[in-house]
């Protein structure tokens, strides 16, 4: 047994952040913000040409042939990067919708509880929803402005690929928490008030332990979940991550004062797509549910 | 990243759950928590059974009568022991897991060979004589005083929150040996040593705790006097010989309980389904999310194990990480125990209303909170030194 993640699951993951930070830095996803085009279908291209959707698709079937584990690191990067997009209903497309493993497809899910679906303008395909361009579907101004939404009549949560969806999308999160801690520590380094940093601050600096705190139990219920395949470990790990990208992306706003209110900052973006994670795949509420049934039949 | 476990451990773990099964209904019943010495007696006799067994000091080193197994084992080792309801290590806390590790990392061959075997046999038992009245999370600004004479120091002062002090037989003991003047920072000029609860000056009062018994004590120390060869590490570097003792604490020392709240969580499950408060959506998922995050507190000490097993053994700042986590985990749990047993929580009787009482102190004993958060934002994110 050994947790730590192996070389080649570091150059891995290494490969994807140099691949992200070359092709969707700062300047790019500011771009994305300026145009309202989320889905950027070159880098689409390009992730699947790196094998990001199809890292876990046999090889005999043209796929890289990991596992989960690989699958949460390169999640992570880009939940960091903060990377707009049906990222993980692409990825389990891959196999089942043309083009999805080459990143040629665009492909969303119902992955919302209720009648909202995100990307679905901009979708070549819905998880599990043949016909999905002749179903009437009305947008609806998003709280995200990189995750359109649309309102459409019946959208069925696709159940098969729940519990995969529920982790990589706790593995954005994740990435999301640990990129916001980043993004404080650096501010309350530079800025300063009363003549020192206002990191020196201890007000300051608990937040920011706790942002650690929160992101480090996270990341670990993540991979644990990702190496288990646990049912009840990955409820907690998306359970865990939800919180840790959204209270993290709070925490970073108030470390940031007035500026972290305004729209030049990075952190609404972090915090506004948290908010719409935290409502994929599976919600707390769920994640909660189904850790006190796991807990009452003793699977400890 | 990988969870299973190899061939060697499953044998391991095997042998273990089948040694426990036999021994833990041979155990005498459980002394009453204000019996001091019949506690003392209770844990040691465990202890001795471990050693028979070859259980004892699983991941020490071998030169200090360790039996050298990795991390993992040691982990498998808590995990059962656990799991089986074996009694913890009470007593033999400080010795065990913390003032031996460091005698084993940084003390002498000689003090090895006199202080180790003891210890995991389960003869002798530590306490910690760190803090003070005027020095608790300011630790560095401890005042008792050692004056070197020949080949002893001569100390006197007093310390205060020595838990188990009552009946141990050596403390390690934090001394100041040069006074703190405008040129010397106050972390230079302290010494470790290990100092017999029997000399002559100690004085031992028991402090009420605000469960109703008597886990700590206050020490007073007049003109006691300790050889020179009981010093672990130089003259005047103590401070850093602490920072050992202090890793091992925070890094390592709860590990064990982690398991422990997470029986009692299944327990309060079961009960819950019992009286009727499973039907409560707030009770079950207040529950649901301790499983969830006493699950991946498990997880993050096999990750901070193999973390310390590549960088040679000592826990690292990541010990801080667990500790801040673990320690308001384990009060929440407690708080939803109350909601699960409504009035009943309000019976001293019942054992784990002493838990939640003691969970009380795990965001202060071993650094507060607050002082762990300053060693997570100066020493892991880098934030600058402040006030
Ligand atoms: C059950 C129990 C067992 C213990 N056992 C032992 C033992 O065996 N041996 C031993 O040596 N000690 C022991 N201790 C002592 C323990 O280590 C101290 O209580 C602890 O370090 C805090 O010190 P203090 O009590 O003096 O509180 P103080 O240091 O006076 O702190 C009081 C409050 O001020 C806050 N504070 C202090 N400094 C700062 C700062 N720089 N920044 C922000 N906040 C700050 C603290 O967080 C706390 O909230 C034990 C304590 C308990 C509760």
């Amino acid at each position: 047994m050994d947790f730590q993640p192996t070389e080649e699951q570091r150059d891995l993951r290494a490969g994807v952040r140099g691949l992200l930070a070359a092709r969707y830095g700062r300047e790019a996803l500011r771009a994305s913000v300026e145009s309202e085009v989320c889905v950027d279908r070159d880098l689409w291209r390009r992730l699947g040409d790196a094998g990001f959707f199809a890292l876990r698709l046999p090889e005999a079937e043209g796929g890289v042939g990991l596992g989960l584990p690989e699958a949460v690191l390169v999640f992570e990067e880009a939940g960091r990067a903060l990377v707009p997009g049906p990222l993980v209903a692409t990825h389990l497309a891959a196999g089942t919708v043309p083009g999805a493993a080459a990143g040629t497809a665009v492909v969303t899910a119902s992955d919302l509880d209720g009648s909202l679906v995100a990307h679905w303008g901009e979708a070549d395909a819905v998880l599990g929803l043949p016909g999905f361009a002749s179903t009437p579907a009305e947008p609806v101004r998003s709280a995200d402005p990189l995750t359109p939404l649309h309102r459409v009549a019946s959208a069925p949560v696709p159940g098969a690929h729940r519990d995969e969806g529920a982790l990589l999308t706790a593995a954005l999160q994740v990435g999301s928490a640990l990129r916001t801690l980043e993004l404080a520590v650096r501010y309350a380094g530079e800025r300063e008030q009363f003549g020192r940093p206002i990191g020196a601050f201890q007000a300051v600096k608990h937040l920011c332990a706790e942002m650690l705190v929160r992101a480090e139990v996270a990341r670990t219920a993540v991979y644990a979940a990702a190496v288990t395949g646990d049912p009840g470990e990955t409820a907690a790990a998306k359970l865990l991550a939800d919180e840790a990208a959204v209270r993290n992306a709070r925490d970073c706003l108030q470390v940031h004062g007035g500026m972290g209110f305004t729209w030049e900052a990075d952190v609404h973006l972090h915090l506004k797509r948290a908010w719409v994670r935290a409502e994929q795949w599976r919600t707390a509420a769920e994640a909660e549910e189904l850790l006190a049934t796991d807990l009452l039949e003793g699977a400890v | 990243m990988d969870l299973t476990p190899t061939e060697e451990e499953r044998e391991f773990r095997a042998r273990l759950r089948e040694w426990l099964a036999k021994v833990l209904p041979e155990l005498p019943a459980k002394p009453s928590p204000d019996d001091w010495p019949g506690r003392r007696a209770y844990d040691a006799g465990w202890q001795r059974r471990l050693y028979d067994a070859g259980y004892a000091g699983l991941h020490w080193p071998v030169d200090a009568g360790g039996q050298g197994a990795g991390p993992t084992r040691h982990l498998i080792f808590l995990e059962e022991t656990e799991r089986a309801g074996a009694p913890y290590v009470g007593a033999n806390f400080v010795g065990l897991l913390h003032a031996g590790p460091t005698i084993a990392a940084e003390g002498t061959a000689e003090q090895r060979a006199r202080w180790l075997p003891p210890v995991l046999r389960g003869d002798e038992v530590w306490c910690q004589g760190f803090s003070e009245p005027g020095a608790g999370s300011d630790l560095a600004a401890l005042r008792t005083r050692a004056v070197r004479d020949g080949d002893e120091y001569v100390v006197t002062g007093s310390k205060i929150w020595t838990s188990h002090a009552e009946v141990a037989d050596w403390c390690e003991l934090l001394v100041r040996t040069t006074p703190v003047d405008a040129d010397t920072p106050k972390h230079r000029g302290i010494t470790w040593l290990a100092m017999p609860m029997d000399a002559p000056g100690v004085t031992v009062r028991p402090l009420r705790t605000l469960a109703g018994s008597t886990e700590f004590a206050e020490m007073f120390l007049d003109e006691v006097r300790i050889p020179v060869g009981h010093r672990v590490g130089a003259e005047d570097d103590g401070w850093r010989v602490t920072m050992v003792t202090l890793s091992f604490e925070r890094g390592t020392a709860f590990v064990g309980e982690v398991v422990a709240c997470r029986r009692t969580l299944g327990e309060l499950a079961r009960t819950a389904k019992a009286n009727g408060r499973w039907d409560d959506p707030v009770v079950r998922r207040a529950l649901g999310r301790l499983h969830g995050e006493f699950g991946a507190l498990w997880r993050l000490t096999q990750w901070n194990v193999g973390e310390s097993e590549r960088s040679g053994g000592v826990p690292g700042t990541g010990g801080s990480v667990f500790k801040l986590a673990y320690s308001h985990a384990r009060q929440e749990l407690y708080d939803v125990a109350a909601l699960v047993l409504g009035a009943g929580s309000l019976a001293l009787d019942e054992e784990w209303v002493l838990d939640r009482l003691s969970s009380l102190s795990y965001t202060i004993a071993a650094g507060t909170s607050q002082i762990q958060r300053n060693i997570v934002a100066e020493r892991i994110l880098g934030l600058p030194k402040g006030r």
